[in-house]
């Protein structure tokens, strides 16, 4: 579980992040709903503790992130897998060499062995016959299953994904969003995605933090949306004519 | 009061470059996976290098013998005056300063461009978040590989002195007796040293302005391109001025 109290952010002195508390289950796939700019990504940085946050205070399982020293960060980093928005897979290894990377950096691990945990992996994205391929060679959305096999190739206990599914067609964006749920059941991870995508939050948000300007503006499941009164929420998620009438549908008694 | 401003930002990146130094210099990365990385970065600065180095040094090299035997309009100066000029300039200047010039917009626009590249596309952040120190993985083997740098300027020099004998000779300016007894007289082994000591200056610099533009760049795609162009005006004037206090403090 990763708990965050009071967490604000200022870049000089502009304020993006203004005193969210908010916390994410394990084993449940947690979003960070907004608009564009709205702080999804700075919010996600700031947990993971690429960027410090201005204020307050963050919990991974009730050990805060500002009292943990350098090594304990390095140990928490190892437990933290992350998928980024543009995927960024390193351009210049393959498929193959991309995922093996944080096994070879960071362990011990033989080279067989290395080769059959990246296999293992490789089977549980669904990636088939692109192990010698350079990213530059595959589609968006095997990249974007080529960094969730990186990102939990160490079995971390936290995973990350900022906008997985952005940039993808419907149907490979919904098969993205439906790996990571099962990947979060099955290894039992707290995820956090960042998404302002309307089917990822009907389909996936078990959990729902939705952010406006900065600040945290409602919070939530996905069958809560449906029922909320909440404006910015309606405004924001209710944008488009067909939401509204999946939402009149579910609403009907 | 913009003035002030602008001095301020020179110091706030002097000081940023500086402490990149200290932690390009910090938490290693484990030793066989730097081991390749500097091999590669040997392969894509130094041996990628060595085509273009050598085909201006040999034509420039010409074109100071020739400058050289048209200066020479006086019948009582010895023939012998192209040889030692060459060597003189190709040495002392042209070879370490001027290369290192074209060196800046070679290599150090490619350093910073596919540093920028991997900040823009997130990459950099990737490795941050394995807990990898990123300046040690991405700039460490960059400076270790430009350490052979003085093995292009050496290519150089001596290019550099052949073009001026083929250039020489080719153009009935001298014979080639003259020539090579031009390029022995007065031989200060002092000069040499103080080019390879410029050389390993120059090097350092080649390898660590452009990782700092590259590294801490803002923005997208257009500013890498950006960022590639104000490296390249920064290492030189950078490479221009320590050349100027080198030569004040190991020549005069
Ligand atoms: N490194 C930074 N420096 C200054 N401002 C930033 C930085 N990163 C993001 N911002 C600003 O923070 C705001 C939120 O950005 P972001 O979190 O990327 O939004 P999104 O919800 O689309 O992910 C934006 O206004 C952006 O300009
Ligand atoms: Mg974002």
């Amino acid at each position: 579980m990763i708990k965050i109290e009071n967490i604000s952010k200022y870049f000089n002195e502009t304020k993006v992040l203004e005193d969210i508390s908010t916390h994410f289950e394990r084993g449940k796939t947690n979003l960070i709903i907004g608009q564009s700019g709205s702080g999804k990504t700075v919010l996600l940085k700031c947990i993971l503790g690429l960027f410090d946050a201005s204020k307050g205070e963050i919990f991974f399982e009730n050990q805060s992130l500002n009292k943990m020293n350098s090594k304990q960060r390095s140990i928490l980093r190892q437990e933290i897998g992350m998928v980024f928005q543009g995927s960024a897979l390193f351009d210049s290894m393959t498929v193959e060499e991309n995922i093996m990377f944080p096994m070879k950096m960071l362990t011990k691990k033989s080279a067989d062995e290395i080769k059959m945990r990246s296999n293992e992996v490789i089977k549980r994205v669904n990636l088939i016959n692109s192990n010698k391929k350079f990213p530059s060679e595959i589609s968006g959305g095997m990249k974007k299953r080529v960094a969730i096999a990186r990102a939990i190739v160490m079995n971390p206990k936290y995973l990350f994904c900022d906008e997985p599914n952005s940039g993808l067609d419907p149907k490979t964006a919904i098969l993205i969003d439906n790996l990571i749920q099962e990947i979060t059941k099955e290894y039992k991870i707290t995820t956090l995605i960042n998404t302002h995508d309307m089917n990822s939050v009907m389909e996936i948000g078990e959990k729902i933090i939705f952010l406006e300007n900065g600040k945290k503006g409602w919070e939530g499941t996905n069958k809560e949306v449906f029922k909320t009164e909440n404006k910015g929420v309606e405004n924001f998620v209710y944008s488009s004519e067909l939401f509204k009438k999946v939402r009149k549908v579910y609403l009907k008694p | 009061m913009k003035i002030l401003y602008h001095i301020g930002g020179y110091f706030y990146h002097i000081g940023g470059y500086f402490i990149m130094l200290r932690k390009v210099f910090g938490k290693f990365t484990k030793w066989n996976v730097l081991k390749n990385l500097i091999l590669r970065e040997i392969d894509v600065l130094i041996i990628g290098s060595l085509g273009i180095v050598s085909f201006i040094s040999f034509f420039v090299g010409g074109v100071v013998s020739i400058q050289t035997a048209l200066n020479l309009e006086n019948p009582l100066l010895p023939k012998n005056l192209i040889g030692f000029t060459t060597r003189q300039s190709v040495i002392l200047e042209f070879a370490p300063t001027f290369i290192s010039v074209i060196m800046a917009g070679k290599v150090g626009s490619f350093i910073t461009s596919s540093l920028g590249t991997m900040k823009v596309t997130e990459q950099i952040d990737a490795l941050e978040v394995m807990g990898i120190n990123t300046f040690n993985y991405l700039i460490f083997p960059k400076i270790i590989a430009l350490l052979f740098y003085p093995f292009v300027i050496t290519v150089s020099m001596f290019l550099g002195i052949i073009g001026g004998y083929v250039a020489s000779i080719y153009g009935g300016f001298c014979t080639s007796t003259d020539f090579i007894e031009g390029i022995q007289i007065d031989f200060t082994p002092f000069h040499v040293s103080y080019a390879f000591i410029k050389t390993f200056l120059f090097a350092f610099i080649l390898a660590s302005v452009p990782s700092y533009h590259g590294y801490f760049l803002k923005g997208g795609a257009l500013e890498v391109g950006k960022a590639s162009t104000t490296s390249f005006v920064w290492t030189s004037v950078v490479i221009i001025i320590t050349n100027y206090i080198v030569t004040q403090l190991l020549l005069t």
